[in-house]
Parts: structure tokens; C-alpha cells; sequence
């Protein structure tokens, strides 16, 4: 297979952090921001050289994945009608300190990945890139190139699934198929597995006792049981 | 500052410390400590102290300039700073006269450093929204600045009040200014901002290889350029203990550094930091743990790898016993920082 052109939406701290990661492992990598091109190509070009600075319709009309890593709570700038068909990866978190104390959309009944996918409804979103802190993704992928440390998905898409762990595998990680989106709560903050670096078989053991956590508890009061 | 004239200073949030038999010292026995501790930097030289501003059970200090103004009145020459001020949740006019107040006290050795703040209690603490936490930055920093001109002032904001042609007190005398810097984090957007602002920048560089900030440094220079403004010597905050002892060090840090960064973890979700990950950052991360000789030669690789002009440790970090405390300070003023100058071949 050819290296999938990578398509970032969102330059700040993680989407600038993932273009260096991609670039300097040599995939194409194409990145948008709310900026204007001439005012983000001369940021990019220094924070992740060889990044193609684009407007957000090139992101999305070219790249093989686009992945979102912009303010959660902006999900609904997004223009469901340009993602028709593509495959988005969600790297998006609830953060109280951007998107704001009035959390209207993650709950420990769902993941926020299940919002961003019922607002694209002819996209394919899985879940990826969130449960790691955007410092540590580069550093956790140089630390440790022998055992790469595993990165989850999850996704509703059975067909994108191979492409998915194709990109997560590029950029250094080992890719951890956690099943169907609805999976991907187990990812999110406050989650013994959120903010892990850790190998597969760690990652699995943890995934393994999660209900044993006071997060899986709630997870547990809000579905009535376990995700199944 | 010139080319070859380095700062080296220390940063306190006020940790609530531990006396050496392993009881822990109340509030406001920490903060007598840390004047203490003041104190003992001054008469060691250090170039300055910066306190931070926390609402938080594990930390003494929320109100930085009183305790700076204590410390005023029984130092002589050492720089007595914020680290930060969370100017967002405070109302400039106020810190103003907080800081020519102190100004006045300390001879002018005030500084200032802003900062959006790694932890938002202060937002609801003080009745702002934290959904307002770029506007409330954005419109505050401007109006600071304009009440660091001196002049009888004119102001209509959204978050702030209106002043008309007016004066605040005590004035600066004339001619004269608080210092005044940014804290940066990871974000490309707040380092173009500080070059549009031409404040100079400090980067918290608390985790990980410090050279993953080289393109932020490589960003601010290039911001520079771009909005022609001039370059600022640039500095850098991280966490340290330096004791005669390596493998001590490591323990009172793993101990400690670990303790206070797992706490944090819990309010941001994070995982409780593993051995392995500690022992990276004392490797080759941002932790200056160990013996003088060990620290400095750290302390200097990353400052010349980054281009940096100045270097605040923070000691204390999830309290600590006091002689480790005071180890710290000394081994910081009597040998590493010398032994950094004479690594960087500055004076």
C-alpha cells in the first residue's frame, strides 16, 4: 500500500504536534487551520516542515484520512456535506478549559466520537489519537521505537478499519482495535486508559479491569451495564 | 539583558513543605518558609524569586504580592516575581497598583510574568466564565499594557470597566516600568501572540526532551521577524532537586515531583506517572535532578540547545522537607549556577 495522504484540521498544540510526527516519518502530510494559508504556511513551515498548508476544503477533498484536532466543541463547523465519504479520524476531547463548562456533549452514556459521527452521518469517523497528551505522542513514539506503545481506535466502519491501523502503525504507534465507536468512551478523560502510553498487552490488562474504576462504575450507573 | 548576561532564578507555588522530622508545616508556616528561603537566595545572589498564583489545597501562595511584599522588606537585591499572575481572573487595574505598590517597597525590583494559567480555579473563584478564558486574556493583556504606560487613561472594554482620563496609584516614577513577561505552554498561537505583544516569553518546559521546543523557539524567532518586532531573550521554567547525592535526589523527587504531578493527574484525568517515565525525565526529559555538577551540565545543554537567556527552577515541588529544600537553594546559588555561566562561557 502507498502512504495515505494524512489531512489534519486544526494547527494548534496536537494538529501542529501530529504533522511533525507525520512528516518527519515521511508521510504526506496536509494541515488547515481557522487561519488564512499565508498566515498558517509560515507557522507550519517551522513547526513541521514539509506540511503542506491548506484551507480546510483542500484538507478534505485531498487527504485519504482527516483527522480532527480542533476544539470539540467547535464540531459543528464542520460542513457534513464536504466529508460525505471520507474517513475521519477523531482525536477531539471534552476539555473544559477550551470548549467550556457547560459539557452538552460528553456523557458517560456515549462517546463524543458518537456526536461527531451523528453530526458527519455520511463519513466514516473512527476514534483515535485522543487518549494520548499531544507532548507525550511524540515522545512516547521516539522513547520507545522497539515496543511501540499501543494507540486505540474504534470505529463503526468495518471496511476502514485496515486503513485506520495502517496510519496509526506510520506514525509509530501499535495500533489497538477496540471494536465499535461506541468503545471509544472508554478512551476518553477521566478513563484509567486515557492519557496511557503503554504496550499492548498493558493497554490490554487495564482495558481488561475497567469497570473495576470508578469511571467504568459510572459508566456502568449511566448505560445500565457495560458497553456491549 | 546582553547577549552573555544569563538569569538564573527560582519559582515557588508555595507547596505546603515538611520539617525534617516528616510533619507538615501549615499555610502560613509555608509561607514564612518561603521568605525565609527568599532571604537565603538574596544572600546567595540568585537573580530572582517568582512566586505563583494557585486556589489550591496543596499550595500556599494565592496571593503572590504579599508575600513578594514581605519579602521586599528583608532582601536587597533579588528580583521578586510572578510565576504566574493569572491576569484573566483579575482585574488589571488592581494588579497595577498591587505591583507599583510593590514597586515602591522593593525599589523597583517587581516583575511581573502573565499567563493564562495551567489551572483555571480562579475563574470561578473570582466569578468569570472559563468559556471567556482567550477573550478575558486578549482584552487584559492590552490593558495592561496601556496602564504600564503611565499616563492618565482611556479605556471601553467588554470584560473590563471604563475609565475616563484616568490616573492609577501610586505611579510609577517616571521613566520607569514593571518588568513584565508571558508563560507559554505548547501553543503555537500564544508565542506569535507574546511577539505581537513584544513581551519577552518564558516556556514551561516541564516534561519531556526539552529540544521538542526547539520549533517554538525557531516560531517565536520567525514571529519576530515576520511582525517586525525585536527579539526578546527567551527563558525557561522546570522542576528540580539538586543534593550532594544522586540517588537521594532521585528519591526525594520520585517521592515528591511524582506526588504533585499525580495529584494534577487526577483533576486532568491523566494516569499516575510510572517510574519509567521519572527516570526518563531525569535522564533526558525536563527534570534537573541530581548532584550540582549534574544539574548544571543540564541546565547548560538545554539552555544553549534552545537559545536561552534565562532558566527559573522550581524548587519545592510537592513540598519536601525543609533541609532538602534549602539544599536545593544553596547547591542552586553557590554551584550550579556558576558552574552554568562558565559552561555557557558567559560571565
Amino acid at each position: 500500500m502507498s502512504e495515505p495522504v494524512i489531512g489534519i484540521i486544526g494547527a494548534g498544540k496536537l494538529g501542529s504536534t501530529l504533522a511533525r510526527i507525520g512528516t518527519s516519518r515521511g508521510l504526506p502530510v496536509m494541515i488547515s487551520s481557522t487561519h488564512p494559508v499565508q498566515d498558517l504556511k509560515w507557522v507550519i513551515d517551522t513547526l513541521a516542515p514539509g506540511a503542506v498548508s491548506a484551507t480546510d476544503q483542500d484538507v478534505i477533498a485531498k487527504a485519504d484520512v482527516i483527522i480532527l484536532a480542533i476544539p470539540l466543541s467547535r464540531y459543528q463547523d464542520l460542513d457534513p456535506a464536504a466529508f460525505a465519504g471520507k474517513v475521519v479520524l477523531d482525536a477531539t476531547n471534552y476539555w473544559k478549559e477550551v470548549d467550556g463548562t457547560h459539557n452538552t456533549i460528553s456523557s458517560f452514556t456515549h462517546s463524543s466520537a458518537e456526536v461527531i459521527q451523528d453530526w458527519l452521518p455520511a463519513a466514516k469517523v473512527a476514534k483515535a489519537f485522543n487518549h494520548m497528551g499531544y507532548h507525550d505522542l511524540e515522545i512516547e513514539v521516539d522513547r520507545h521505537p522497539d515496543v511501540p506503545r499501543a494507540m486505540a481506535f474504534a470505529t463503526d466502519h468495518d471496511d476502514i478499519r485496515p486503513l485506520v491501523a495502517q496510519v496509526l502503525t506510520a506514525f509509530g504507534f501499535d495500533p489497538f482495535d477496540l471494536g465499535p465507536l461506541r468503545f471509544g468512551l472508554l478512551l476518553e478523560p477521566g478513563s484509567p486508559l486515557f492519557g496511557e502510553a503503554i504496550p499492548r498487552t498493558e493497554f490490554a490488562a487495564k482495558l481488561a479491569a475497567i469497570y473495576a474504576s470508578p469511571f467504568g462504575q459510572q459508566i456502568i450507573a449511566a448505560r445500565g451495564g457495560e458497553i456491549k | 539583558m546582553t547577549a552573555t548576561n544569563y538569569e538564573f532564578g527560582l519559582d515557588t507555588f508555595g507547596d505546603l513543605a515538611f520539617h525534617d522530622d516528616g510533619t507538615a508545616l501549615d499555610g502560613g508556616e509555608t509561607l514564612r518558609q518561603v521568605i525565609k528561603e527568599a532571604k537565603l537566595a538574596d544572600d546567595l545572589g540568585i537573580y530572582r524569586i517568582a512566586l505563583g498564583e494557585h486556589h489550591r489545597p496543596e499550595f500556599a501562595i494565592s496571593s503572590p504580592e504579599v508575600v513578594l511584599g514581605a519579602m521586599a522588606t528583608v532582601t536587597n537585591q533579588i528580583k521578586l516575581g510572578t510565576a504566574v499572575t493569572v491576569l484573566s481572573s483579575d482585574d488589571p487595574v488592581r494588579v497595577f497598583e498591587r505591583f507599583s505598590t510593590l514597586h515602591g517597597l522593593s525599589h523597583g525590583r517587581e516583575e511581573i510574568m502573565l499567563g493564562r494559567g495551567s489551572f483555571t480555579e480562579s475563574f470561578p473563584l473570582f466569578g468569570f466564565n472559563l468559556e471567556d478564558y482567550n477573550s478575558l486574556f486578549e482584552e487584559k493583556i492590552a490593558m495592561w499594557q496601556k496602564l504600564l504606560e503611565g499616563k492618565p487613561m482611556n479605556w471601553t472594554g467588554k470584560y473590563t470597566q471604563k475609565l475616563t482620563d484616568t490616573t492609577v496609584y501610586p505611579r510609577l516614577p517616571q521613566g520607569e516600568t514593571i518588568a513584565t513577561s508571558l508563560a507559554v505552554g505548547g501553543s503555537p498561537e500564544s508565542i506569535i501572540r507574546a511577539v505581537a505583544y513584544d513581551i519577552p516569553v518564558v516556556i514551561a518546559i516541564i516534561g519531556g526532551e526539552p529540544i521538542r521546543f526547539r520549533p517554538y523557539v525557531d516560531l517565536y524567532k520567525k514571529a519576530a521577524a515576520q511582525f517586525k518586532k525585536p527579539e526578546r531573550p527567551l527563558g525557561m521554567h522546570a522542576h528540580g532537586i539538586i543534593l550532594d547525592d544522586e540517588a537521594e535526589a532521585v528519591e526525594v523527587g520520585f517521592k515528591y515531583i511524582k506526588a504533585e504531578m499525580d495529584r494534577i493527574g487526577i483533576d486532568r484525568g491523566w494516569a499516575p506517572m510510572t517510574r519509567d517515565r521519572f527516570e526518563f525525565e531525569i535522564d533526558k526529559g525536563s527534570y534537573y535532578v541530581g548532584t550540582p555538577e549534574q544539574v548544571a551540565q543540564k541546565i547548560a545543554r538545554n539552555m544553549k540547545a534552545l537559545d536561552m537567556k534565562r532558566f527559573d527552577l522550581v524548587y519545592g515541588t510537592g513540598g519536601q522537607l525543609l533541609s532538602q529544600r534549602e539544599a536545593t537553594i544553596r547547591n542552586f546559588g553557590e554551584r550550579v549556577i556558576p558552574r552554568v555561566k562558565e559552561l555557557l562561557g558567559g560571565e
